[in-house]
């Protein structure tokens, strides 16, 4: 084996705005997508069920935060996402996923329309290879901002609303993926009402500037308190909501990953984007597995990597497992091959060479309870 | 009765020649929310450094070690339906088995709760 890989030190990570903030609140820092992050505070299932009845503040300003600008910006985008992004409302906002040429999926992210340009939201850990990604494609003409003075704060649970009014006036016009321009104290900040727990909630782009003023002032509601990794990642889980690097990859695709909905309808026959022939014949029944849920029986979780077998065959593999809190037992994600993805299949998922009981069923596991128009 | 520490933070309450063995507070507070414990069937035969245990928490999946040789006396069933013994007593109600000492000489260089203490306090 040749040295010069170990040789290469590894990059040590990166603080966030908040970095101080968090220490000060009892988080407990851990290094993830090249920042330090706080993983817990008092501990995740607290936070967990703090957030599902009360509300929670998440520090995710690790994502990459970027804009799109020049003429034709939404047309250019469509080129590299099987969305539509020019008939997006201003103010609107909508999940798609960046592929490359084989329809695997190099991102998932969120296109708004912010007026006069796109905003995008992409993960951390991908963010600089999407903005290559981007780079590479888009005409010199679009001009593509990252945004890496800017913190973002996700507000999180049923009384997520009630308090960010009473911080934020105004916020509580939003609905579920609509999103506009702000006023804390002074200044300016761009306010979504998205997030990835399943409940209704509230992201917050704020300048690294202002930002611990703001998460103060959030945490001075006694209905608030701050929320880690681990509780992040248990809430999304509930809410089948896809994890990129876990559930989603270069390897997986928009219709394996059972998120068709990314995939315009009109845009089905017209295509026009990178990965759209592939995606197409994936379609038309070219797709062998399906990202499917899996409720098991007991208490003892199956966490990624683990095997999916019907009797003696091996028909899938987990890529997110663990306890789900709200409903007191474990729960899972997993690509199984489509024969043995009908709902209410009894399969089994090996853990330690033990096989554990589980069961096919329907996503989310926890209902969502977003704040749609009209609701 | 004498109470033995170990550097995979797990205690060992010696009783003549059986002893009770759990996971520290220091342990449980690392692992965070405890889900499931499997604990050995009486009978197992488990030399020093043998798996003898799994703890899940919300976050991850440890192995819980025999810190030295014997033959499972009792498992803790107790945590088969409250698990969240470990974090709430695990040096009490939450021990996780009880076995005979195979050789007492293995006790020799566990640490006192002194010693442990000082253990963790550095880490």
């Amino acid at each position: 084996m040749s040295d010069t890989e170990t040789e290469i030190e590894e990059q040590a990570p990166e603080k966030l705005p908040l970095d101080a903030w968090h220490r000060a609140q009892g988080g407990r820092m851990v290094p993830f997508a090249g920042y330090e992050m706080p993983i817990q505070y008092e501990g995740i299932k607290a936070e967990h069920d703090w957030t599902r009845s009360s509300v929670s503040l998440f520090d995710v300003s690790h994502m990459g935060q970027l804009s799109m600008s020049g003429d034709n910006a939404a047309q250019e985008l469509e080129k590299l996402l099987p969305n539509g992004i020019a008939n997006l409302g201003e103010g609107k906002m909508r999940y798609s996923l960046l592929l490359n040429d084989e329809g695997g999926i190099i991102d998932d992210l969120i296109v708004t329309n912010a007026g006069p340009h796109l905003a995008l939201v992409v993960n951390g850990a991908c963010k600089w290879d999407d903005i290559a990604h981007l780079r590479e494609h888009l005409p010199d003409e679009i001009t593509l901002t990252h945004y890496d003075d800017f913190a973002l704060l996700a507000l999180q649970g049923p009384k997520a609303a009630d308090v960010l009014e009473s911080i934020i006036p105004g916020v509580g016009d939003l609905t579920f993926m609509t999103a506009g321009l702000f006023k804390f104290k002074d200044q300016h900040v761009w306010v979504s009402r998205a997030g990835y727990t399943g409940e209704d909630g509230f992201e917050i782009s704020i300048h690294e500037g202002q930002v611990e003023d703001l998460a103060n002032a959030l945490v001075a509601d006694e209905r608030v308190k701050p929320a880690g990794l681990g509780a992040r990642d248990s809430l999304r889980l509930e809410a089948a909501l896809p994890l990129y690097g876990h559930d989603l990859s270069l390897e997986t695709d928009p219709v394996s990953a059972s998120l068709t909905f990314a995939i315009a309808k009109a845009r089905r026959e017209t295509g026009g984007y990178l990965g759209h022939a592939a995606t197409i014949s994936r379609l038309d029944g070219g797709s062998t597995h399906t990202r499917i849920g899996l409720a098991l029986e007991g208490r003892q979780p199956a966490r990624e990597g683990a095997f999916v077998y019907s009797g003696d065959e091996q028909v899938g593999h987990v890529t997110s497992g663990g306890f789900s809190p709200t409903l007191g037992h474990p729960i899972a994600m997993a690509y199984v091959q489509n024969p043995y993805c009908e709902l209410g299949t009894d399969l089994e998922i090996e853990v330690r060479g033990k096989r554990l009981p589980a069961k096919t069923v329907p996503f989310p596991f926890v209902p969502h309870k977003y704040h749609r128009k009209g609701a | 009765m004498a109470r033995y520490f170990t550097e995979e933070h797990e205690w060992i309450e010696v009783d003549g020649e059986t002893a009770i063995i759990g996971i520290t507070d220091f342990a449980q507070e690392q692992l965070g929310d405890v889900v499931f414990v499997e604990v050995p069937d009486t009978g197992a035969e488990f030399t020093k450094g043998a798996e003898a245990a799994v703890v899940e928490s919300v976050k991850a999946a440890s192995d819980v070690y025999a810190p030295i040789a014997g033959t499972v006396l009792e498992g803790n069933s107790a945590l088969e339906d409250e698990p969240e013994l470990v974090n709430t007593a695990p040096e009490a109600e939450g021990w996780f088995f009880k076995l005979t000492i195979a050789d007492k000489g293995e006790l020799e260089g566990l640490m006192d709760a002194k010693a442990y203490k000082a253990f963790c306090d550095e880490l």
